[in-house]
């Protein structure tokens, strides 16, 4: 036991924020404003992403966290670590063995149910911000659905580099309604965001939640003639030979080695327990990673 | 013929001062109105008022809409107010920067508009800036450059490609030729007059400089402390002025 109150916020902060959640997930996709407290670590590091998991929590809930699909980087171990002294919740690396996930900039490879629950961290809610400063004038365009700028991007894209060129935070328009920031996932991911489990995204600094619940619409956002395609390296993974999931390029050496690896670590993993080995791999053995 | 804008009694205060009162008239389709006078006299807030930028506080401004008629634009919903912005109505700004998007390329400035009524074939907005850019005398290999490369007046070009990319029918110009040198400003004129004899828009033009609207306007309204002291044909009022300060408006144009 800790002296922290469960999931190191207090209750009031934790219904507030529950309220900001509820009333995201009954209007798919706008954003929510919410009194966003200072968190034991800088913005930019999910301070968004981590109130929300504090509020979604509970005792018998099984928390995972990833960073760009790891469960080994500094960011993912540090917040499974807040939450485990914090909340004394179980945590875990699996996929399918977990409750709530929280992440940076992926979506897990595996398929999640409708018992999950995904929390994204989300850097820059505003999706008409780079093309628009203000918020007045950003959230009245939201309002009276003016979202002819958006596709202005997304013009200057192919008029420079011939094609879509965004490849991340790719934005999709939600129910027909609002124009949503996915937060920085690759746009392999965005046609993953018709799940079934809930998505709540968090932004810390500032101040937004807003939410997809189960099912929802989500489409990203194209041209007639230079339709969305959710794109990946060309490539296996080097580990596990998956064809179908996102990939890290990896330089190796100062000669130009690299490789390519599967981002959801979680995923190569179990793909290279169950006896898939790719072309850099070694053979699986039991109890190492 | 009805008319296509219909101003009744528009009024507008600034606390206690006058920005403009009791400004009535009826624009026609096809016609051209300017309108002038010094420096606060009240033309640029009468222009805001009637183009949906300010509210006045008294007045009706009634517009035939495509759709539905004669409309009063200040009792519409916003949404509606903007999506008339959008497509009958166009806003040509003294100064490009306003009404342009400098961080964006010019191709991207005249789509724009497209865009947000709707477009969504890459190949036809672009084919569109393409036609556009001709018709207002920009090289189509200047395309994807930005406004912030171009010369004052062609920036001042670009944002008129951008307004009549939708094809309005009322045009709403604030000073379109301030600031420009005579050569650039002629071209313009050219241009303008063109373009407004082509596409038979009709357009309110706000100006100083007699020689714009002589060129431009088919009629004429003098402003002087937010009220119109005469109205007329514009070769009539500039020829033979009957208010005091008309005359002396007539008079203090310098002849080279």
């Amino acid at each position: 036991m800790s002296d922290y109150n469960f999931a190191y916020l207090d209750e009031q902060t934790k219904r507030m924020i529950r309220r900001a959640i509820l009333k995201g997930l009954a209007i798919p996709g706008y954003q929510v404003p919410f009194a966003s407290r200072e968190m034991p670590m800088p913005y930019g590091w999910g301070t968004g992403g981590v109130q929300v998991s504090a509020a979604t929590l509970t005792p018998e809930d099984t928390l995972k966290v990833i960073d760009q699909g790891a469960d080994d980087t500094t960011n993912a171990v540090s917040i499974r670590k807040f939450f485990e002294k914090t909340a004394g919740v179980a945590t875990t690396e699996e996929t399918a063995r977990a409750s709530v996930i929280q992440t940076r900039h992926r979506i897990p490879e595996e398929t999640l149910r409708e018992d999950q629950i995904l929390v994204y961290q989300v850097p820059i809610p505003e999706p008409l911000r780079f093309l628009e400063p203000r918020e007045t004038e950003t959230r009245k365009m939201h309002s009276l659905e003016e979202y002819g700028l958006m596709h202005v991007k997304l013009y200057e894209d192919i008029s420079q580099h011939g094609a879509i060129a965004t490849s991340y935070a790719y934005p999709v328009k939600v129910e027909g309604r609002y124009v949503m920031d996915p937060s920085p996932i690759p746009k392999f991911d965005n046609p993953k965001m018709e799940m079934a489990a809930i998505q709540l995204f968090g932004a810390g600094r500032e101040q937004r939640i807003y939410a997809l619940p189960p099912y929802c619409k989500v489409v990203s956002l194209d041209f007639e003639d230079y339709p969305f395609e959710a794109s990946k390296a060309d490539h296996p993974c080097d580990l596990c030979a998956a064809e179908d999931s996102y990939l890290d390029e990896v330089i190796v050496d100062d000669a130009g080695g690299r490789m390519f690896v599967c981002s959801d670590t979680d995923f190569c993993r179990a793909r290279r327990a169950a006896g898939h080995t790719g072309a850099q791999g070694v053979p699986h053995k039991e109890g190492t990673t | 013929m009805t008319p296509l804008l219909q101003v009744r009694d528009v009024a507008r205060f600034y606390g206690s001062r006058v920005g403009c009162r009791d400004v009535s008239f009826d624009l026609y389709p096809g016609e051209v109105m300017g309108i002038v006078g010094e420096s606060g006299s009240g033309k640029s807030t009468l222009l805001n008022c009637l183009a949906g930028q300010l509210a006045p506080d008294a007045g009706e401004v009634l517009f035939d809409t495509r759709t539905d008629g004669l409309r009063d634009t200040l009792r519409m919903s916003e949404p509606e107010r903007r999506m008339l912005g959008r497509t009958d109505w166009a806003f040509v700004h003294q100064h490009a920067r306003d009404g342009l998007r400098m961080g964006v390329s010019a191709g991207g400035n005249v789509g724009e508009r497209l865009m947000a009524v709707g477009g969504r074939h890459y190949g036809e907005i672009r084919g569109a800036a393409i036609d556009w850019l001709g018709r207002v005398e920009i090289p189509e290999d200047r395309i994807d450059d930005r406004p912030t490369a171009f010369s004052g007046g062609m920036q001042q070009r670009l944002q008129i490609a951008r307004n009549l990319v939708t094809g309005p029918r009322l045009v709403f110009m604030d000073e379109p030729t301030g600031g420009l040198d005579v050569s650039v400003q002629a071209r313009l004129l050219d241009l303008l007059r063109g373009l407004v004899r082509e596409m038979g828009l009709s357009a309110i033009i706000v100006t100083h400089d007699l020689a714009v609207v002589r060129l431009l306007a088919d009629r004429l309204m003098v402003m002087k402390d937010g009220h119109v002291v005469e109205t007329g044909l514009t070769d009539q009022v500039l020829d033979d002025p009957q208010h005091a300060y008309t005359q002396l408006l007539v008079s203090s144009v310098l002849q080279v």
